[in-house]
């Protein structure tokens, strides 16, 4: 908060606040080139692949318009003074996204599978529900604050979400991963993408209330204060939940996932190292020990180590293994530095889940180098740009939600795009924005939404002070 | 709260360029590694982008190129008499890979050959497809149809015809035979087909190229061998001076008495005599008072116990060493380790035809690029000289009385001479197993020339014991295989 004001003391930021520009102009500039590069992309796919623009172009570029359009006002009207960057960032790896779903719709090989779906119109539906989340977002919405009421109830919220997958009849195992549930006559819903906000709330109330008890309630020993064992509690709570959806889900990075933004958001509250020392020991512990005897996940890290092997395994058509590792590290090798061009690459070749958890290598094939760089700093300037949120923020809940929020989406790219890469092992989890899925869709806008309400109220201008109506009759005595 | 605040932020920056220092490994350190990856599907995916090149014969396709009717290769190999000429070809699968031809010359046929690179690069700045160029033969036509028809009239063999003065390859056939077309796309019939011709699954072997593969005891015509060595080192200068051969013959070393097939005028024959009537006595006891030093020396000027490279690669023919007398008198009369595969047989006709001269024998005539450019040519080259040209002659006189007067009667055609040589192989522990039936020969035309010389062998599990012969089952092969080279020829 002190980066914005010009006066020494803490409280007087709305002096500094005074005449900053709401940057809504910025934001719409910046949208229009959001809009205008997926929809380039998009003639380019249907020239390479048929050699005709698509006849879908111009609905499609109305369409992503509109829904950034409508957008845009809402967030100029309910949270003018919010982040100029976020919503164009998001609505290019949308829009983006969109269309490598769509080119990934027009390979044969994908089409011949029996698992094949139509995956555009519906991505382009989950769009608009997520825009029309994030409109809600900003419109109810109006003080991120409230949120902090509901702290108790989002843990509960979290539980049942992340245990809901595990219900008999409504889990699926898809895969290895039991992280869908069914609805019927709605598809299959993944519960543990609105999880992360829910729980990202959670903390930030719990961790509020209890930050002062956590940071000096400890002892010292060895450099380092120690917490004491009763405030241990939480933290092995949450340690608990993320091994037991690592071995009742087998979903190494959604454990990773919550197990890492509890443990950001708790050093961000307490200001103790040591609590990363803790988060760090626990999860080596925690993901050596269920590693060493879950085979699902110790398939995951030999697949990691060597996946020609892994890729052999599956050829020989030995059950339970899968050659998407490799085929996306060849998928990635052949695009080299400036990729193949837009629908010219053979990312198909992934087969199951090339559009979702593996859309990276898509890009990586047909963009390149170039255009996996710069999918990464997209990904990097969104998870600044939340820092930055957290850094401006003037109340501490709502600094936690900001850097929860922001930290998880960063650790959830880097996971993904890590696992894809095979810098990390595989988990089943989704590339924001950019994958095919409409929980990931909706609760990723969601959680934009919610990181443009806190910049909005943290860039906000105070109202101008009252008239004081004592002002009249005090006399000020100067010396 | 700050500090920690930024803390966080360096530290997902760290992520951050993790990640990107990951991608630039991947796809800049090993990019090229990974594309170039056998394993990677799309280095097949390209290979299968354009209509391959073809393999000519007689200046028209036997190959050929179609779009595949579905997966992600573009277009698939056919074949025109695809069982007839894979002896040639082999095969181009997008499942099973590729051999012989369309291995050897796969980056011609492909168009990746470094020679087009250039062509390459100018189609790829013009917006052209890359094209693959053309593989031409010195293959006949007729010659190949007239020995693939002959053998599958007769069963399970293989024939090898050579041009002598150059060493062309004229006819390459093997029987039975596989059609490459059934295997080449990637389908499940595909699989099937291939499953079908594997060997554990068909006793008949049809994917191998018995032509070149496979080695069979030559029997009595490597007593062409034999009785070269005779001239050539001067144990029996003149072919009819008579040999002090006993009959019955026993081996030395041994009480085994070696025994003729038939009743012939063995006793003390000629060589000539002898190869009319195929005498086992008189070229065993040459073969063993030449010794086993010296039969070997002649066995490999004919090409013997050297792999050949047509460029399609032939196995070795052998002739051993380290034998007891009786031993080499079994060899040289063709049994005994003594083994030979058409082709090579087909070279000792050749070599004897063309004036002891023997022509590395090859089936490339050049290579040429897509607009028809040669881009390579093979010049005929000598690989030996296993006899002097006076001695040939004399040789060409022996085998021609063969064929005139002796066991080779079948192969006589009118107006042109023809020198041959039967053989009958026996084989399996105690011979307990049906013989092959051997013909080696070649034709000369009035002006003196050899338009070709071939080798047949007949694997014939269907006919009786006392049947086969040289004479009966191969050299009628042999004989329309000449003709259909001397029919084009006119």
């Amino acid at each position: 908060m002190s980066s914005t004001t010009n006066t020494p003391t803490h409280h007087t930021s709305t002096i500094g606040s005074i005449g900053t520009p709401s940057r809504r102009n910025t934001e719409l500039a910046l949208l229009v080139f959001a809009v205008v590069i997926p929809v380039f992309a998009y003639a380019n796919v249907g020239l390479a692949i048929n050699g005709q623009v698509p006849s879908g172009l111009l609905s499609y570029g109305l369409g992503l318009g509109l829904l950034a359009g409508i957008a845009h006002l809402v967030v100029r009207k309910f949270a003018p003074y919010a982040d100029p960057l976020l919503l164009p960032l998001a609505t290019l790896l949308n829009g983006l996204g969109l269309v490598a779903i769509w080119r990934l719709d027009q390979s044969k090989l994908l089409q011949s599978l029996p698992t094949f779906v139509t995956a555009a119109p519906r991505q382009l539906l989950y769009t608009a529900l997520g825009i029309a989340l994030f409109i809600g977002v900003l419109i109810f919405l109006k003080d991120h604050r409230v949120l902090q009421r509901y702290t108790y109830i989002s843990m509960f919220v979290a539980l049942v979400l992340l245990i809901l997958p595990l219900v008999p009849g409504l889990g699926t195992d898809v895969f290895g991963a039991k992280i869908w549930i069914k609805i019927p006559g709605l598809g299959t819903l993944q519960p543990g993408e609105f999880a992360k906000i829910v729980l990202a709330v959670f903390f930030a109330g719990y961790l509020m209330v209890k930050r002062d008890a956590l940071a000096l309630a400890s002892r010292r020993f060895m450099g380092l204060y120690l917490p004491r064992g009763r405030d241990l509690g939480p933290i092995v709570v949450v340690w608990a939940i993320s091994i037991l959806i690592l071995v009742f889900e087998t979903d190494l990075g959604t454990s990773l996932l919550f197990f890492g933004m509890f443990v950001i958001m708790l050093y961000v509250a307490t200001e103790r190292t040591s609590w990363i020392v803790f988060g760090l020991l626990m999860s080596a512990v925690g993901a050596v020990g269920v590693a060493s005897f879950e085979p699902h996940i110790q398939q995951r890290v030999d697949a990691w180590l060597d996946p020609m092997r892994e890729y052999m395994l599956s050829r020989q058509g030995v059950v339970g293994h899968s050659e998407q590792a490799m085929q996306a590290l060849w998928a990635f090798g052949s695009g080299g530095t400036l990729g193949t061009g837009w629908g010219q690459g053979h990312s198909e070749l992934i087969r199951f889940a090339a559009n979702s958890d593996f859309i990276l290598a898509t890009f990586g094939e047909e963009l390149g180098l170039a255009g996996v760089m710069a999918i990464l700093l997209i990904y990097g300037l969104i998870v600044e740009r939340g820092v930055r949120t957290a850094l401006a923020a003037r109340d501490p809940f709502g600094k936690l939600l900001a850097i929860g929020l922001s930290g998880a989406f960063a650790l959830q790219v880097f996971v993904v795009a890590g696992g894809v890469m095979g810098l990390i092992p595989l988990t089943g989890m989704t590339m924001p924005f950019l994958a095919y899925g409409g929980s990931s869709v909706l609760a990723n806008w969601a959680l934009i939404g919610i990181l443009l309400r806190i910049s909005d109220t943290a860039r906000r201008p105070a109202p101008s002070p009252a008239p004081n109506p004592d002002a009249e009759m005090t006399q000020v005595v100067r010396p | 709260m700050n500090k920690p605040l930024r803390r966080i932020a360096i530290f997902c920056g760290l992520l951050m360029l993790t990640l990107l220092i990951r991608d630039n490994w991947l796809q800049y350190v090993r990019a090229d590694e990974l594309a170039s990856d056998t394993d990677n599907r799309r280095v097949a995916i390209e290979r299968y982008a354009t209509p391959r090149g073809d393999i000519i014969v007689d200046g028209k396709a036997i190959t050929g190129s179609k779009k595949a009717e579905r997966g992600d290769f573009e277009y698939v190999r056919t074949y025109k008499d695809g069982p007839m000429w894979a002896p040639v070809t082999g095969y181009a699968s997008q499942a099973f890979g590729t051999n012989q031809l369309e291995n050897l010359e796969d980056g011609i046929l492909t168009g990746n050959d470094d020679r087009l690179f250039f062509r390459n690069t100018l189609d790829m700045l013009t917006g052209e497809k890359k094209e693959g160029g053309n593989v031409v033969t010195t293959l006949n036509a007729a010659a190949q149809k007239a020995a693939y028809e002959g053998l599958k009239e007769r069963g399970k063999g293989a024939v090898a015809a050579i041009e002598p003065s150059t060493g062309k390859i004229l006819a390459l056939a093997s029987y039975p035979s596989y059609d490459p077309s059934t295997i080449a796309g990637y389908s499940d019939d595909d699989q099937k087909a291939w499953n079908k011709l594997q060997k554990k699954n068909n006793p008949n072997d049809p994917m191998l190229n018995r032509a070149l593969r496979e080695t069979y005891p030559p029997g009595s015509t490597f007593k062409v061998v034999t009785a070269a060595a005779a001239l050539e080192y001067g144990k029996y200068p003149d072919p009819d001076e008579p040999t002090d051969t006993p009959l019955p013959w026993t081996m030395p070393g041994t009480t085994t008495p070696l025994k003729n097939d038939g009743n012939h005028p063995c006793k003390n024959a000629t060589l000539r005599v002898a190869l009319q009537w195929s005498c086992n006595t008189v070229f065993g006891k040459v073969g063993s008072e030449i010794g086993n030093d010296k039969m070997l020396e002649k066995a490999k000027d004919f090409g013997f116990t050297t792999e050949q490279f047509t460029p399609v690669r032939a196995n070795a023919s052998v002739f051993s060493e380290d034998m007891a007398p009786s031993e080499v008198a079994l060899s040289s009369i063709g049994q005994f380790n003594t083994a030979a595969t058409p082709l090579q047989m087909a070279m000792v006709a050749s070599a004897v035809a063309n004036d002891g001269s023997l022509m590395k024998p090859y089936m490339v005539d050049k290579l040429q690029a897509p607009n028809l450019d040669t881009l390579e040519q093979t010049d005929p080259e000598e690989l030996s000289r296993p006899l002097s040209e006076e001695n040939a002659q004399k040789l060409q006189s022996m085998m021609e009385t063969v064929v005139e007067e002796g066991t080779g009667s079948t192969a006589k055609i009118d107006g042109v001479k023809v020198g041959g040589k039967t053989g009958t192989a026996q084989h399996g522990v105690d011979n307990s197993e049906k013989p092959y039936a051997w013909f080696i020969s070649y034709a000369k035309l009035s002006d003196g020339s050899s338009p070709v010389a071939v080798a047949v062998v007949v694997e014939d599990e269907e006919a009786d014991r006392g049947d086969i012969s040289g004479g009966g089952l191969a050299a009628p092969i042999a004989k329309s295989v000449m003709e259909a080279v001397i029919g084009n020829r006119k």
